[in-house]
């Protein structure tokens, strides 16, 4: 798949990012420019410690990168400095994450996981509650809505999550190692599922990933080594 | 939804243990204001039973509480006479133990003339004093019943009537007795040395002396007026109501005052600490949550409400269970134990403020929080 036309939602240009000083200092990302296009499914790959999850904090406005510039859904959100005070609002609106470990809220039930971030939103109560449900249908754990997390299991609330991500129609999804926790053939329904939202609501994944059994399910790969994005950025199958 | 409370609901167990154990601070705090208020109202109880309005005492004493007054006996019909003054009555007071019962009770022994002020008002049970000889009216909180015979001095003296809540200062339950009954025990009862000395005819003392005489004024009399035409009698001194009651307050209840006020200045200061430390707690075991919070969009609002509102209910809730626990064990206490309404308002609202002020600490290191470690890659 070429990029084409396709709308751009997530570009960085020259993203850097450094920790510490002196002796202690690691470059963390080192002028990093990708773009990902709406309906693109992409990974991060490199071995630990080659600034994946920097970069993903980063286009996820968690982490204030050094200099550099990154839009995200056509509004330039960071020019060597952020341009909006509201980030928070801008994740709410534009962004779903997904984690590692689930992350759910110990003390709500599945449903109100999900309905959480659409109320935060400004969804009314049951219109929130609605939506919740729906989107846990289409996960299929809808049978699941009303058990607390601790009661799921690593699938069900990893779908939980996707849900919850997934719930304000946000069109950039990062996702750091999503199907770490799961077994292949779970990793392998989620990778689907992530790839038919990606289609279906015209977004694009971008996954942080070592899971090789997975790397036939993305559009495109970006390698990163010692903060740096390696040319051999390649399309998988 | 309301993320607060969702997530005590989780934790319910634990919030309720929490709040226990806080409540049994707040009830040890209302037990000691409890306590103060009964300090005050029995130190003052023996001063208002008798409803006058001028206490006459010896001459350069402030008594029959503060110190001791001695006075004829014969005082009374002077006063009687004065100007403005409608009833008198001459009243003595001392402690005594008795052996009753198996057990040593330390009574406050009142005498009274009967049908004169210093007479015992609102009996709870039996009746008045008819007989003006070997009866006695007993307080409710000396274990005394109606028809008990109590051994004083050299006779036997009948329980033929009940008040309640009139103790002296130190707490030991009243006993009314007739005024000539009493005279004769305050001479039975004194130290075997000074009866010797009367034995032996050092100076008489006469039986017939009281320890103040109370007088009811005319309502259109100025107390204090009377009060000092009294003062001008050489061998007599005298205060008003008024005066007695300060004076009461002043030697009797101040000393406990700081004491207890003291007191409680350090079991609030451990409650504010250990709420804090609480609330500092059950954030720091939310951090990762918090972060989760912060990381999906939520407001600094959102956040500082959960734990705002988690540390308000565990003072209400703590407030509640410590309120209900010392109304269930007051009746208990060895004295009186009152709690007034606007006492247990006022811990309300200093438990409000040390919530909040001691949700400061959480509510810093939840703000701090960044919103990535909720990543945990
Ligand atoms: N908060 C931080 N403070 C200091 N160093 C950090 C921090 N976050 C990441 N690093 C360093 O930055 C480099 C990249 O980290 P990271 O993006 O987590 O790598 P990856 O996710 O690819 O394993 C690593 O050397 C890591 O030690
Ligand atoms: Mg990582």
């Amino acid at each position: 798949m070429g990029q084409g036309a396709r709308e751009t939602l997530v570009e960085t240009a020259a993203i850097s990012k450094h920790f510490g000083e002196g002796e202690t200092r690691v470059d963390a990302l080192r002028e990093v420019s990708l773009t990902v296009g709406a309906g693109e499914v992409v990974a991060l790959l490199g071995p630990s410690g080659s600034g994946k999850t920097t970069l993903l904090n980063v286009i996820g406005c968690i982490l204030e990168p050094d200099g550099g510039r990154l839009r995200l859904d056509g509004e330039t959100v960071y020019d060597d400095r952020w341009l909006r005070q509201d980030l928070r609002r801008l994740r709410l609106d534009k962004i779903g994450f997904i984690f590692q470990f689930h992350n759910l809220l110990p003390f709500l039930d599945a449903t109100d996981n999900v309905a959480l971030v659409l109320r935060l939103a400004g969804r009314e109560r049951t219109a929130a509650r609605g939506r919740a449900t729906e989107l846990l249908d289409y996960l299929e754990v809808g049978n699941r809505k009303d058990s607390m997390p601790a009661n799921l299991s690593g699938g069900e609330a990893q779908r939980v999550a996707i849900a919850r991500a997934l719930a304000n129609s946000p069109r950039i999804i990062l996702a750091d190692e999503p199907t770490a926790a799961l077994d292949s053939r779970r990793a392998g329904i989620v990778m689907d599922l992530l790839r038919k939202l990606a289609a279906e609501q015209d977004a694009c994944i971008i996954a942080v990933t070592h899971d090789e059994k997975i790397y036939d399910r993305f559009d495109r790969i970006f390698h990163l080594r010692d903060g740096r994005l390696e040319p051999r950025e390649g399309a998988s199958t | 939804m309301n993320l607060a409370w969702r997530d005590v609901r989780h934790n319910l167990f634990r919030f309720l243990l929490t709040c226990l154990g806080l409540s049994l601070l707040m009830a040890v705090v209302l037990s000691m204001i409890g306590i103060y208020n009964g300090l005050v109202i029995d130190a003052l109880t023996i001063v208002r039973a008798p409803a006058a309005d001028v206490w006459v005492v010896e001459s350069g004493t402030q008594g029959p509480f503060a110190e001791a007054s001695r006075i004829p006996g014969d005082t009374r019909a002077s006063i009687a006479r004065l100007h403005g003054v409608t009833e008198a009555g001459s009243v003595t007071y001392q402690t005594a133990e008795v052996d009753f019962a198996g057990r040593t009770h330390r009574l406050y022994l009142v005498g009274f003339e009967p049908g004169r002020p210093g007479a015992p008002l609102a009996l709870v049970a039996g009746r008045p004093i008819g007989r003006s000889h070997h009866e006695i009216i007993a307080d409710s909180g000396a274990g005394l019943a109606l028809g008990d015979r109590v051994p004083l001095g050299r006779d036997r003296f009948e329980v033929v009537g009940l008040v309640e809540n009139q103790v002296n200062s130190g707490g030991d339950p009243a006993i009314y007795l007739p005024l000539r009954d009493a005279q004769i025990l305050q001479f039975e009862l004194a130290p075997p040395a000074a009866r010797v000395q009367t034995a032996r005819g050092a100076p008489p003392q006469s039986e017939n002396t009281v320890n103040a005489v109370l007088a009811r004024l005319d309502p259109n009399v100025a107390p204090d007026a009377v009060a000092a035409t009294i003062r001008q009698w050489k061998h007599l001194s005298a205060l008003t109501q008024a005066d007695q009651e300060l004076l009461l307050t002043r030697s009797v209840v101040d000393r406990a005052r700081r004491q207890i006020g003291l007191f409680m200045g350090i079991l609030l200061t451990v409650s504010a600490v250990v709420i804090a430390l609480i609330i500092y707690t059950m954030t720091m075991e939310k951090l990762r949550e918090i972060a989760t919070l912060k990381l999906i969009g939520a407001p600094d609002r959102t956040i500082v409400g959960l734990i705002v509102q988690q540390a308000l209910a565990l003072g209400a809730v703590g407030w509640v269970f410590g309120l209900a626990l010392v109304l269930l064990i007051k009746d208990y206490f060895p004295r009186r134990v009152v709690l007034e309404p606007v006492n247990a308002l006022a811990l309300a609202a200093i438990i409000v403020i040390v919530c909040i002020a001691a949700s400061g600490l959480g509510v810093r290191a939840a703000l701090k929080v960044d919103p990535a470690t909720a990543l945990g890659s």
